[in-house]
C-alpha cells in the first residue's frame, strides 16, 4: 500500500476547486421485501427470511410492494422532483454472490423521480441548494461473511458465506447532480446534505434511516479541478461512508489526497475507495478502467409503474412540513440561536422537545431538561435521547411540579433521576423519595432563625447592606432542609428577618 | 448464423444446476436454436419507429399489499445449495490473493 503524503486542507483549496456527487441508499421501513412477501425484520437467524422469489428460483415471479412505490414517490416529491408518468424496472446484471439471482432489480434510464433539489442549512445559517439528479427504486443485497482471511476481509479469504435475509429489502437510491461552488465548505455541505436527507426521510415516515444500522449509506464521489477551470477532474468513489461525521471526513481526506497527487504531477485513477473510521483515511479498492457493463435491460417479469397524476397529488397533499422549514419555525417560536438549534438537532431532541411542549411544558423548560440533565444521562449510558426510559409527558409533569412550587430545581433533578431509574411516574417518585419543597412557613422560619443565629457575622454584613452575602445563609438553610426548600422564598425570609430590602 | 450446440446447452444446464440427459441436451439444443432464430427475425423488422416491448401485456401498476407472507425455512432455502456452512450458502473464493 502506498502512503500518500497529504497536502494541508488550506493549501489544497488554494489551488483546486472540489466537485462532489453524493449517492445515498436508504432502506425503506416496509414490513416486506421489494418484490416478495418475506419479512424485513432485523436480527432474524440466517436465511430464515427468503423465498423462491428472492432466492431467484426458476419459475418464481416478483410483484412490486405498493408501500415501497408510495414511499419512493413521497421521497421524490419531498425532494421537489418530477415523478415519472411511466417507468420500468431493469435488471442490473453482475457476477457476485450477494444476489442469488445474478442480477439486481433496479431502475436504469427510467427512474421514478428526477430533477429535484434539497436546500440544506450550514451551521452558520447559510442555505446551500443541492440539486438532485434522480431517485430510483431497487433492492438490497445479501450479507457476505468472508472466511479464512486474517481480517475478515474479502482479500485472502478462502471462501464466503451468504445470508440472503437482506436480499430484496426495498432501497431508494438518491443521486445528486455534481455539487459545484461549495469550495472549502464542500465537506460541510456533504455532511449537511446527508443530515438533511436523513431528517426528511424520517419526517416522511418511510424509514428510520439509522446510519449506524446500515439503513442509510452514502457514497462520496469527489474530484478536483484547478481553480478557474470548468472541466471536471477524474473522480474517486468512496463507498459506504456510514456516519455523518465520516461523510465530512471522507470528503476532506479525498480533497487533500487528490491535491497531493495532482500537485506533484500525478494523475488520479478512477477507482472505488474504502473509508476507515479509525483514522479518517481512504484506501484504494477496485480500479475502474472502463465503465462497468451491467447489461441493463427492462425487467420482463414486472409491468411498468405508472403513478397517476391524481395519486401523485394526493400524496403531495400528505407531505409533512419540510424539516428545515419546521426547524426554522420552531427556532423562532422557542427563541433560540441557529447554533443552539443545531445542537438540539444533533442531539436528536427536536421531536422530544416538541412533544414535551405539547404536553404542557414551557419551551425553555422543555429545552433545558432535554439538552441538560437528560442529554447528560443519555451520553453516560450511551443511548439516544429517545431511548431513555422517560417520556415527554413525564418531563412536562416535572416542569409543572416546579411551576406550582412543589419542587425546586434540585428536587426536580432527583425526580428525573428517579423516573430514569424506573421508580415510576414523577408523582410516584416524589411520594417514594419524599421530595417536596418545604412550604411550611413555620418550619422554614425556624430554619432561617437557626441559620442567622449560627452565622452572626454574616448576618451583620447583610444588615449592613451586603445583600449578596445572603447566599451563604440560603445555603445553610438548604442544607438543614436537605435541599427541600424553595431557595427564593428562603432568601426573602432572610432579608425580611434582617430588615433589609433588595434593590 | 451458428446453431446452438449440445455443449452450449450442457454449459447452460450446469450454470442453472439442471441435470439433463444426453437426449434432452439434443432436444433443447434444437428448440433453443428455433427460439433464437425467431428472435433474430423480430430484430430484422424492428426499426427506430417501433418502440421496444419489454412486456406483452398492456398492464401497469400491478402491486401487492405490504403484508408478510411465510418464508421458506432455512433448511428448505439451503436444500438446493451445493455447499453450506453455519446455515449460510457457502461460495468459493471471490477474489484471489493480491
Amino acid at each position: 500500500m502506498t502512503v500518500t503524503e497529504l497536502v494541508s486542507y488550506e493549501d489544497a483549496l488554494a489551488s483546486y476547486d472540489p466537485v462532489m456527487g453524493l449517492e445515498v441508499h436508504v432502506e425503506l421501513g416496509t414490513k416486506t421485501k421489494m418484490f416478495c412477501g418475506c419479512s424485513t425484520e432485523l436480527g432474524a437467524e440466517p436465511n430464515s427470511q427468503t423465498c423462491p422469489t428472492c432466492l431467484g428460483m426458476p419459475g418464481s415471479l416478483p410483484v412490486v410492494n405498493a408501500v415501497a412505490v408510495e414511499s419512493a414517490v413521497k421521497i421524490g416529491l419531498a425532494l421537489h422532483c418530477e415523478i415519472a408518468e411511466w417507468c420500468r424496472f431493469a435488471r442490473k446484471n453482475y457476477f457476485y454472490p450477494d444476489m442469488p439471482k445474478n442480477f439486481q432489480t433496479s431502475q436504469y434510464d427510467e427512474p421514478i423521480a428526477f430533477n429535484g433539489y434539497l436546500d440544506v442549512q450550514l451551521e452558520d445559517g447559510e442555505v446551500f441548494r443541492v440539486e438532485i439528479e434522480r431517485a430510483h427504486m431497487e433492492e438490497d443485497t445479501g450479507k457476505s461473511t468472508h472466511v479464512g482471511g486474517a481480517t475478515g476481509r474479502i482479500h485472502g479469504a478462502s471462501h464466503s458465506l451468504l445470508d440472503y435475509n437482506r436480499a430484496g429489502i426495498p432501497l431508494i437510491e438518491i443521486v445528486t447532480k455534481p455539487i459545484e461552488g461549495a469550495g472549502a465548505r464542500a465537506p460541510e455541505v456533504a455532511k449537511a446534505y446527508v443530515a438533511e436527507l436523513r431528517e426528511l426521510i424520517r419526517a416522511l415516515g418511510v424509514s428510520e434511516a439509522r446510519m449506524e444500522m446500515g439503513q442509510m449509506r452514502c457514497d462520496v464521489n469527489l474530484s478536483l479541478r484547478p481553480d478557474g477551470t470548468e472541466k471536471f477532474g477524474t473522480r474517486s468513489e468512496t463507498k459506504n461512508v456510514n456516519s455523518l461525521r465520516s461523510v465530512e471526513r471522507a470528503a476532506r481526506y479525498e480533497i487533500q489526497r487528490h491535491a497531493a497527487v495532482l500537485s506533484s504531477g500525478g494523475t488520479i485513477v478512477q477507482e472505488t475507495r474504502h473509508f476507515h473510521e479509525e483514522d479518517g483515511s481512504t484506501t484504494s479498492g477496485r480500479v475502474k478502467e472502463e465503465a462497468e457493463d451491467y447489461r441493463y435491460f427492462p425487467e420482463p417479469d414486472l409491468v411498468p409503474v405508472a403513478p397517476t397524476r391524481e395519486w401523485v397529488e394526493e400524496l403531495r397533499a400528505t407531505l409533512p412540513e419540510l424539516p428545515r422549514l419546521r426547524r426554522n419555525r420552531l427556532r423562532e417560536e422557542w427563541g433560540v440561536s441557529e447554533h443552539d438549534m443545531q445542537s438540539i438537532l444533533n442531539a436528536g431532541a427536536v421531536d422530544l422537545i416538541v412533544a414535551t411542549i405539547e404536553a404542557g411544558a414551557p419551551a425553555d423548560q422543555a429545552r433545558k431538561w432535554w439538552m441538560g440533565e437528560l442529554a447528560r444521562s443519555a451520553n453516560e449510558s450511551g443511548k439516544a435521547l429517545d431511548e431513555l426510559p422517560i417520556t415527554p409527558a413525564q418531563v412536562a409533569r416535572v416542569t409543572a411540579l416546579v411551576k406550582e412550587g412543589s419542587l425546586n430545581d434540585k428536587l426536580a433533578r432527583q425526580v428525573i433521576e428517579g423516573v430514569l431509574a424506573g421508580e415510576g411516574d414523577p408523582d410516584a417518585v416524589v411520594d417514594k423519595r419524599g421530595l417536596k419543597v418545604v412550604s411550611d412557613e413555620g418550619a422554614l422560619g425556624a430554619a432561617v432563625d437557626e441559620a442567622i443565629a449560627a452565622n452572626a457575622a454574616i448576618a451583620d454584613k447583610i444588615r449592613g447592606g451586603k445583600v449578596a452575602a445572603a447566599g451563604a445563609l440560603v445555603g445553610a438553610v438548604m442544607k438543614t432542609t436537605r435541599g427541600q426548600a424553595d431557595a427564593a422564598r428562603v432568601k426573602e425570609l432572610i432579608l425580611q428577618k434582617l430588615g433589609v430590602t433588595e434593590g | 448464423m451458428p446453431g446452438i450446440t449440445r455443449e452450449e446447452v450442457a454449459h447452460l444446464a450446469r450454470l442453472a444446476r439442471l441435470e439433463l440427459s444426453g437426449e434432452e441436451l439434443e432436444h433443447f439444443a434444437g428448440q433453443l436454436d428455433d427460439i433464437i432464430g425467431a428472435v433474430a427475425r423480430v430484430s430484422e423488422v424492428a426499426d427506430q419507429d417501433v418502440p421496444p416491448t419489454s412486456h406483452p401485456l398492456p398492464l401497469t401498476n400491478v402491486m401487492r399489499a405490504d403484508e408478510v407472507r411465510p418464508s421458506l425455512t432455512p433448511e428448505q432455502a439451503l436444500s438446493g445449495a451445493p455447499a453450506q456452512e453455519q446455515q449460510r450458502f457457502k461460495v468459493p473464493q471471490i477474489l484471489g490473493e493480491d
